[in-house]
């Protein structure tokens, strides 16, 4: 997706333009539900200063209760020194966030304690600290999760191989198929699409019989392709993990295993 | 209703006279959007439908995602639309409270619009079971979500509890992350 949203209307004075989160795609603002609240504020600072001062700093806000908020997270973020650990960071500044206790909305158990106003106020001390404390856990089980699954992906992305392959056909002829692409965020229907294109053959992406999607190229162009993926694709894959292989001498010795 | 990503499906063109009829269901249903209408759906712009799970078609130009229209019920604009022109649909808001709820799918619930952080209209101007309305978060400029109501707004503050929108469109969730290009 687009780090910045641009719209067709952007150019017209109507629809107004919203810049989207690079990180989480939502807008800046809601970048604290998303998961990836640390990391989103890194980008927005690099990115859209202007909106980063607006957002996190003590800057001019509008609503009252939104000072109060912002205020707090940015102290939180500036306080917070270069190693102490994100977690232990978040968790600290999101009860800070909410500061309008209020009974929650979706937890049956507080839902008779939706009471006349008088009553909130009363019951805003205790209210706010367990929905705070839920809030907090939430934030910080939303984020742990976040970060494990990049993990994750990070491992799977290394450990993972972009095998191309090439399989003769009919002894002087070969196509080349691609396996592995989607690991690294890659479409395969687009990918051969865009590889017909480039070599003027046919290009199709097939599903195999174990059920994994690969892309079949017609002819020999297992050079060509690694070529056009480091430098099209060079940003999402690593150049370590391109394989060829050539299935030639194998299909000889099988096709000579079979005439003996 | 988007809570699962949404697969790359097949997309197809529209032809020119149901694009036409499109734009013209859009207006009735968003009298809103009336002034911007040309800037959305240019005449000349060719509209593209891409079939959604649960019967659902999305209407999208230049891969910019417009508007979805389930199999019953009116369209209801991508919240991209809603971004760029909030002021064409009725909003309400939820407090602070609910947004993690909301932004994580659950069904939005009458006490955060009820209580102080939330805001519903006056009664004069009060909204209908199925309105389709943007719901904005206490403290945050943009919309979050948008959906159809369950419950009018005077019933939801009569009430003060329940589900009040069960089926939305809202940040962060398949149809929002969905890969159009």
């Amino acid at each position: 997706m687009a780090e910045v949203a641009d719209t067709p209307g952007s150019l017209e004075p109507q629809a107004r333009h919203i810049v989207y989160c690079g990180v989480c795609t939502l807008p800046p603002e809601y970048c604290e539900f998303g998961g990836t609240a640390k990391k989103c504020e890194e980008w927005l600072e690099a990115k859209q200063p202007d909106l980063w001062t607006r957002l996190y700093s003590e800057g001019e806000l509008h609503p009252s209760h939104l000072i109060q908020l912002y205020t707090a997270s940015a102290s939180a973020s500036v306080s917070a020194y270069p190693d102490t650990p994100t977690i232990i960071n978040s968790s600290r500044s999101t009860p800070i966030f909410i500061t309008t206790p209020l009974p929650h909305p979706l937890t049956p158990k507080q839902s008779h304690l939706t009471p006349p106003p008088d009553a909130v106020t009363a019951n805003l001390s205790t209210l706010s600290l367990s929905a705070q404390e839920r809030a907090a856990k939430d934030a910080a089980k939303k984020e742990a999760r976040a970060a494990q699954s990049e993990a994750r992906d990070a491992e799977r992305k290394a450990a993972s191989k972009i095998q191309i392959k090439r399989v003769e056909r009919n002894k002087r002829k070969h196509v080349t198929v691609l396996v592995g692409l989607e690991v690294f965020g890659l479409e395969n229907k687009k990918i051969a699409k865009d590889l017909g294109k480039k070599f003027a053959t046919g290009s199709s992406m097939t599903r195999s019989a174990a059920g994994t999607e690969e892309i079949t190229v017609q002819g020999d162009v297992s050079e060509e392709i690694r070529e056009w993926l480091l430098e099209v694709h060079g940003d999402k894959v690593p150049k370590g993990n391109i394989e060829l292989i050539e299935d030639k001498k194998k299909k000889k010795a099988d096709a000579a295993a079979g005439l003996a | 209703m988007f809570k699962k990503e949404i697969p790359t499906s097949n997309r197809s063109k529209v032809k020119s006279s149901v694009q036409r009829g499109l734009r013209q269901r859009l207006l009735e249903a968003y009298p809103g959007f009336e002034p911007y209408i040309e800037e959305i759906m240019p005449k000349k712009g060719s509209l593209e439908a891409v079939k959604l799970p649960d019967r659902v078609t999305l209407y999208t130009i230049d891969s910019i995602p417009l508007f979805f229209q389930p199999i019953d019920g009116p369209p209801i604009p991508h919240l991209k639309l809603v971004h760029q022109f909030p002021s064409a649909l009725p909003t309400i808001q939820i407090d602070r409270g609910a947004i993690r709820f909301v932004l994580s799918g659950a069904a939005l619930m009458a006490p955060g619009l009820t209580s102080p952080g939330g805001r519903l209209p006056e009664k004069e101007n009060a909204f209908e079971a199925g309105q389709v309305v943007a719901i904005k978060a206490e403290g945050k400029e943009e919309v979050c979500m948008v959906g159809t109501l369950k419950v009018g707004t005077e019933e939801m503050k009569s009430k003060g509890k329940g589900v009040v929108m069960d089926e939305g469109h809202y940040l962060g969730d398949g149809l929002w992350n969905m890969q159009l290009d």
